[in-house]
């Protein structure tokens, strides 16, 4: 079935030089496991593709059973440089857990 | 059962709430309140004051802070460390010594932490031939003609722990790493052995840094956070023995949970497991954390190791000026009338024969702070329409804020919500930032005590 990310993991972004970093934090090991297979960097980059205009780095952290994004070049300049709403990257997060991912029907979810 | 003490964060950046660090100092048991001022925009600001009067350039809401719990501080036994001191370390301090004077407090220490303020030697470094090559492009700072606001390196956390070994009851810094002014109590209380020791307490100040993001702020199930407006902020607890857990007062609002602390965990993060600081390098793939009781986190198994030879440098320098200006417009086809409103606005200016290094046009309400995910909301009962230009010529960028208003009667039905006047042109101040030799800096503290 196809469910927004939001049901497997709860995320916070915030700046980084001129980009943003996103961590996405699964529920729990199932969930990590299908992250970590699904949410490859290019998965990542076509999803911002209208906001990111540089590459995505990502980073496991399995002790958290998270993800690290750093979205590159997806401020507009960064911060006090750009004239966009969102110069920080601060909405970057809820962006991400907007996505929708496929995942098997009796999979437990939040 | 080990000694422990509480180290708290009350200000989490430059313009957070100004009642949180009251609210902690006066809400339970702490034995440290820590606060961070400096955003890296802050210096220049600050740089400025002082050019205007030589005594300011530091954070004035922190001697306000500190008049209104003075007379409470040493009957309680509490110490305050915070990186108000800006530009201007001595002049904070001052000012903290006139309201003691005033309110006649005595045997208060006040310390003040200097020695990152590099703006007067960048002449005495080019000719010496330090490059302060740009971290990113590599370019040298000094390759091309710049005018420099501000110049400060991001100081390890010695001269901090010397002041409190000194018995410093307030210690005022200038630059410094926000999880440092944490880890400084850490290493004056327990004197922690090894690198693991002082991951350890650069996590704790990690967590800490944002105030209110490690209890429940800006957290993602925002709707299972109680009481949000009474958010109590960030106490670590931090043990003899190495242990560290992150709490808050009992009786205050929002949530300490295994939840809210891994999303700090990773805010602004880079590369996890390798989080470089001036004090050490921590793993955050190593680290810990359990729920050990209500709004109660405990941290562990946190690797460090040694530092590198550098330190990291803020430098801002002018790079022209930016203005944004913004308007509602409402009622029927309002996105296709901002998108008008805002082709009206450029196309005036060009006839006026203004054109921009750099322009930026957004139909708020629509979808754009999440541009490509969700579908543009195109029947859109209102929308704020924001413009911002950017230029070196600030002539060019205040005319673009005389622009906005006309729109009101000149443009298209329904426009309204211009208030506040035109928009003016604002500095824009960008950041270089650069690696510099650590033995080149070198922590300068003095501690004083009113009355002597």
């Amino acid at each position: 079935m196809r469910v927004s990310l939001s049901r497997l993991a709860h995320a916070r972004s915030g700046d980084k030089g001129d980009g943003s970093n996103v961590g996405l934090i699964a529920y729990t090991d199932e969930g990590y496991a299908l992250l970590r297979e699904l949410m490859t960097p290019e998965v990542v980059k076509a999803h911002f593709s209208a906001i990111c205009k540089g590459s995505v780095d990502r980073y496991e952290v399995p002790n958290l059973r998270a993800l690290n994004f750093i979205l590159h070049d997806s401020l507009g300049g960064g911060g006090t440089e750009s004239v966009i709403t969102d110069a920080q990257g601060k909405t970057h997060a809820q962006g991400l857990l907007l996505m929708e991912i496929d995942v098997p029907d009796d999979f437990e979810l939040k | 059962m080990g000694r422990s003490v509480r180290i708290g964060n009350g200000q989490g950046f430059w313009g957070d709430s100004i009642d949180a660090p009251l609210r902690l100092f006066r809400g339970g048991p702490i034995d440290y309140v820590t606060m961070d001022y400096l955003a890296e925009v802050t210096m220049s600001i600050m740089q400025k004051q002082k050019l205007r009067n030589p005594e300011r350039g530091y954070a004035t809401d922190f001697v306000q802070f500190v008049d209104e719990v003075l007379p409470d501080l040493k009957k309680r036994g509490v110490r305050i460390i915070a990186n108000a001191g800006g530009v201007n370390t001595e002049a904070c301090r001052a000012a903290i010594m006139e309201s003691a004077k005033r309110q006649n407090v005595s045997g208060l220490r006040v310390a003040t932490v200097s020695g990152d303020d590099i703006l007067d030697r960048l002449d005495q470094f080019r000719d010496s031939g330090v490059r302060l090559a740009h971290m990113e492009t590599g370019e040298g700072l000094f390759d091309a003609d710049r005018k420099i606001l501000a110049a400060n390196v991001y100081m390890p956390t010695d001269g901090m722990v010397r002041a409190l070994d000194e018995g410093a009851d307030i210690v005022i810094t200038g630059r410094c790493t926000d999880p440092g002014l944490v880890l400084a109590p850490v290493l004056h209380e327990f004197k922690l052995d090894g690198w693991d020791g002082i991951a350890l307490g650069t996590v704790a100040g990690h967590i800490l840094e944002c105030g209110a993001q490690s209890t429940g702020g800006n957290f993602t199930r925002w709707w299972e956070v109680p009481d949000m407006a009474g958010i109590g902020y960030p106490i670590a607890e931090v043990s003899d023995e190495g242990g560290l857990v992150i709490t808050k007062h009992e009786g205050t609002g929002g949530m300490v949970t295994v939840e809210t602390v891994a999303e700090q965990l990773l805010y602004e993060m880079g590369r996890p497991d390798h989080y470089i600081t001036p004090d050490c390098i921590v793993d955050f793939t190593s680290i810990k954390i359990a729920q050990d009781g209500v709004d109660r986190v405990r941290v562990s198994s946190v690797k460090g190791s040694m530092p590198t030879e550098t330190l990291k440098v803020s430098i801002s320098y002018l790079a022209g000026y930016k203005a944004t200006g913004q308007l509602v417009v409402s009622g029927p086809d309002a996105l296709a009338k901002a998108r008008l409103c805002a082709q009206v606005v450029w196309d005036r200016l060009a006839m006026s024969g203004c054109h921009f290094d750099d322009t930026h046009e957004e139909c708020l309400g629509v979808g754009v702070v999440h541009e490509g995910i969700v579908p543009p909301a195109e029947n859109a009962p209102e929308v704020v329409l924001r413009l911002g230009v950017k230029d070196v010529d600030r002539a060019k960028v205040d005319r673009f804020g005389k622009e906005i208003a006309p729109l009101v009667t000149s443009g298209p039905p329904g426009v309204t919500g211009f208030a506040g006047g035109r928009p003016k042109a604002q500095e824009i101040v960008a950041y270089w930032p650069a690696l510099i030799d650590r033995k080149l800096v070198r922590s300068e503290v003095s501690v004083v005590e009113v009355g002597s």
